[in-house]
């Protein structure tokens, strides 16, 4: 009765194609926007901010990065923590090169690279379909991270091998560094973060959407009406690298600090991205904010109740952690392949008629 | 006019219109196997035009030559007066040909509305950048569109399924929404690979009113693949008849049924 | 002079490519008869070889968690098992794993499209890893089940005396092409000449219609997964003698997937060929190309291969053409 659509009339093809189309959905959400820019940087710790939130933040990116390739584009990319490592040094590189820019350009600008990068493997996709192009990404993972451990010149030839962020600021305020106090990451990684959301839901509203999803579908078909698949393959690739290499820059520079590829960008990155989708949603953007949340938070319970609780070794948590993983994925593929985003909506589907059932 | 007889009706149609789309001997191969030889035929500006033919005869194959899905070993196909080069089945489309499927080719994951507007997807020309800020041209367009498309939706009379994903439809509504992706493309020439395969009586009848319905209107020119001869005589202008890859018949529904090959290969046993 | 030992390192990489065809070939079984890519079959040879040390070592199962959770001190039964027993028992487990599979994910996705089926074979994957972890600890293991090992003295000496340049080839290597070459033509004998292999080719060809003649899709499939977790022991076996049983082995075993986009999916020749052109290519790569770029090409040498490949013929080398429909 409290959550209802009757009476939500729309009188025009504009309204009837909004993001919440109901009118709770969005005062909801403004007033979850509200808290989080307005209340949240006030109280926000810096265990809060490092092991939750600025982590749900940045995969959450990842996430809706990976969702628009292979949840809406229906192609499959196990090179996501590749790609990621493209953004990272991207802005390391340009963040030391020049460093009179702001910091958000070179963020934008890493994305950019990486959206290009991300064509550039994605040509195959062109030729190749379904699990052999799954495989065929694995070329740009194990590729990407070797070039960046083999060629001195990506981590400025450091003795160490790693690459480390220099403080640059925003309006005073430290936002890459070691300085960079709790709010100011958090507040970073939510301005991209809910701007790239809203970009997402743009684009998978608008026509391109609708071509990714055509050739996701069923891509002879898209083709025969109408859809280039160069150009709908490529743009999916690109756009998707695009939110991967932001999220993999910020990951590195606001988050981390400091990255080796092979250990920050290895194989199992790209399978963390895509399990958040699985279990999130494929195809849903507030899926990829959901699993995002649900595989950051997942470690952290479970470190809180075997380690600190119980005592027990953190190896074998982390082995355990891994078993619940990958028996979540097979869950969800069994139970729900639409992943919690799926769930949400038969809630609030159910929802729309409490109390009264019938 | 009014008081015309539809056969004589159409022959005026089928011999007068200026020709739209000419085939000129056109030969497919996959491998060894002949699916088409050396077959032409043209296609009038406004008529329908049916293929018929027993099962692989080759007529599907026929559309995806049409349509560019297939590219024939020889021939050559020439559409408006002009030699059509070798083009993608993209390419084809933005000529103004749309099609439906043998087998339904919807897309399951999408609802009805949305794959509707896929149709339209070459009257949409804004940006990937101004799609993503969904300022200005993006939206203007995405709501003149869905206009048009709410047209089609009234048109074939789906509003109530406007919101429903695809997947979850029963046969012969997808049939319908197929036909309504396809006439969202406006297109010159409109094929139809077995429109009515699977259907029951009354959405048979149905579906041949909203593809008279079409033709009138819109002045849409038809090219259609169908098994029933009932419907077949009655819908189209002219009909293409095949056999075994080959064309044996071509020519008005009563000159086709007094076509003594045709009668032998195919309609033969209906006869008796 | 520069010749021979280019010649000795492809040698070498003949012998690494038959280990990646063992892999490869357990992912052409499943594949081929369930439609499902694999991808946990690296891991189950980790798992296999763990499980393997382990019963022979006579370790505890679950000692890390049954110490944790009641805070005692198991670790050892104090007593060791014969490589033999200790091969029958881990092929009896990976059986049952095969079963529990069949039973727990694959009965529930029949009809799932094969990405779905994928990406549960890497949820798969990540809870094998986590299991073997959790039973047999993540310690690098050392296994030893008696094969020989160590350089051929009368390859080096035969081949010094008669072309002057002593040819270095590890024994266990010439030992795990011979068995893989055993494995192979026990496998095509089986699924040409018996009947259990017939059904199981028929169940490749087509679900359904093999389901009308009476062919049971879950026991077919039960087989299969115990053949391929067969394969993945003996894979694991080699590797692990050779390498250490760790996590890495199932990377190692990931490089059957390039060997599959070479060779096709569904054809063995593919899958032994495949294997042998990735493993000479690599090692080669490495030798000629390798030392200018910083070395460790090894790790993207085969995707980029197969990656090239599949641009210019996208159904592999022994795939049929696929002519596309509507």
């Amino acid at each position: 009765m409290i959550y209802r659509e009757a009476g939500d009339f729309k009188t025009s093809y504009r309204d009837d194609g909004q993001t919440f189309p109901i009118r709770l959905d969005r005062w909801g959400y403004y007033a979850l926007l509200g808290v989080a820019f307005l209340v949240v940087p006030f109280v926000i710790d810096s265990y809060w901010a490092n092991a939750v939130l600025v982590p749900f933040l940045i995969y959450a990116i990842a996430a809706i990065g990976l969702n628009i390739l292979t949840g809406y584009a229906g192609q499959v990319s196990l090179g996501t923590g590749g790609f990621m490592a493209v953004g990272a040094y991207s802005v390391y590189k340009l963040m030391t090169a020049f460093p009179g820019v702001p910091i958000f350009v070179h963020i934008l600008l890493a994305g950019a690279i990486t959206a290009v990068v991300g064509m550039l493997f994605g040509l195959p996709s062109l030729r190749i379909k379904g699990f052999y192009l799954a495989v065929a990404t694995l070329a740009a993972q194990f590729f990407l991270v070797w070039l960046f451990n083999k060629v001195p010149w990506f981590y400025n030839y450091s003795a160490s091998g790693q690459i480390n962020a220099p403080e640059r600021t925003v309006f005073g305020w430290a936002v890459t560094g070691p300085a960079t106090s709790a709010p100011a990451k958090y507040l970073t990684c939510l301005v991209f973060a809910v701007v790239l959301a809203w970009i997402a839901r743009n684009l998978t509203r608008g026509m391109v959407g609708r071509k990714w999803m055509a050739i996701r579908d069923m891509d002879i078909a898209a083709e025969i009406i109408g859809v280039n698949p160069l150009t709908a393959k490529l743009s999916a690739f690109a756009v998707s690298s695009f939110f991967v290499g932001i999220a993999g820059a910020l990951l590195f520079s606001v988050y981390l600090g400091a990255a080796e590829a092979s250990e920050a960008f290895g194989i199992n990155k790209s399978f963390l991205v895509l399990f958040m989708i699985i279990i999130g949603g494929l195809g849903s953007i507030f899926g990829s904010f959901a699993g995002a949340a649900f595989l950051v938070l997942l470690p952290v319970l479970l470190k809180n109740l075997l380690v600190v609780r119980l005592g027990w070794p953190t190896d074998l948590a982390a082995h355990l952690e891994l078993m619940i993983v990958g028996g979540l994925i097979i869950f969800f593929l069994i139970v729900e392949p639409h992943g919690l985003a799926r769930l949400w909506r038969l809630t609030k589907e159910k929802l729309r008629l409490w109390p009264f059932p019938h | 006019m009014i008081a015309t007889p539809a056969a004589e009706f159409s022959t005026d149609k089928g011999a007068t219109r200026p020709v739209l789309m000419d085939l000129k001997n056109i030969t497919l191969r996959f491998g060894g196997v002949v699916a088409i030889k050396d077959i032409s035929f043209d296609i009038r500006e406004g008529e329908i035009r049916a293929i018929i033919g027993p099962n692989g005869a080759g007529k599907s194959s026929m559309l995806n030559v049409i349509s560019g899905f297939y590219v024939p070993q020889q021939g050559e196909i020439w559409f408006e007066g002009q030699k059509r080069p070798p083009m993608k089945p993209y390419q084809v489309a933005r000529l103004g040909l749309a099609r439906t499927f043998q087998n339904i080719a919807l897309f399951d994951g999408m609802s009805v509305l949305d794959n509707i507007m896929t149709g339209r997807l070459n009257k949409m020309k804004s940006s990937l950048f101004s799609q993503a800020l969904w300022w200005g041209p993006a939206e203007r367009e995405e709501v003149e569109n869905r206009a048009q498309v709410e047209k089609i939706i009234d048109f074939l009379e789906i509003q109530n399924i406007r919101k429903t994903p695809v997947g979850r439809l029963p046969y012969g509504l997808k049939k319908r929404v197929e036909l309504a992706r396809a006439l969202a493309a406006e297109p010159r020439i409109l094929l139809l690979d077995e429109p009515m395969a699977g259907m029951n009586v009354e959405e048979k009848e149905d579906m041949c009113r909203f593809i008279l319905d079409v033709n009138d209107e819109f002045g849409t020119t038809i090219v259609l693949i169908e098994h029933d001869m009932g419907v077949v005589m009655d819908l189209s202008d002219r009909v293409v008849v095949m056999d075994y890859g080959r064309k044996i018949g071509d020519g008005t529904p009563d000159e086709v049924r007094a076509n003594p090959e045709v009668i032998s290969a195919y309609l033969g046993v209906a006869h008796e | 002079m520069e010749f021979l030992y280019a010649s000795e390192v492809l040698v070498n990489g003949l012998m690494a490519g038959v280990m990646y065809s063992l892999v490869a070939l357990g992912f052409v079984l499943i594949y081929k008869a369930s439609g499902v890519f694999n991808y946990a079959q690296g891991v189950m040879a980790l798992f296999a070889a763990m499980t393997l040390v382990g019963i022979m070592e006579g370790r505890v199962p679950f000692a890390h968690l049954i110490n944790a959770a009641f805070g005692v001190h198991v670790d050892r039964f104090g007593w060791t098992v014969p490589a033999i027993f200790g091969i029958a028992l881990t092929a009896l487990i990976m059986v049952g794993l095969a079963i529990a599979v069949e039973k727990l994910v694959l009965k529930h996705l029949v009809g799932q499209e094969p990405i779905i089926l994928f990406m549960a074979t890497i949820g798969l994957a990540w809870f094998l890893e986590g299991l073997g972890d959790v039973m047999w600890g993540a310690d690098v293991k050392v296994l030893d089940v008696g094969l020989p090992q160590g350089i051929s003295d009368s390859i080096e000496t035969a081949t010094n005396n008669w072309l002057g340049y002593g040819f270095f080839i590890d024994r266990l290597d010439i030992w795990a092409t011979v068995i893989a070459a055993a494995l192979v033509a026990a496998l095509v004998g089986f699924s040409q000449y018996t009947k259990q292999g017939r059904a199981m080719r028929a169940v490749a060809d087509d679900h359904q219609a093999a389901l009308s003649v009476g062919i049971s899709l879950r026991f077919i499939w039960i087989m299969v997964w115990s053949i391929a977790g067969f394969v993945a022991l003996v894979a694991g076996i080699m590797w692990g003698t050779k390498s250490g049983v760790q996590f890495s082995l199932s990377l190692i075993a990931l490089k059957a997937l390039p060997v599959l986009m070479l060779g096709g999916f569904t054809s063995i020749p593919g899958a032994i060929v495949g294997g042998l052109i990735i493993g000479m290519g690599e090692k080669l790569f490495e030798y000629f190309i390798g030392p200018m770029v910083g070395g460790a090409t090894e790790n993207w040498f085969a995707y980029v291969l197969a990656l090239l490949f599949l641009v210019f013929r996208p159904q592999g080398l022994f795939g049929e053409r696929i002519i596309e429909r509507v």
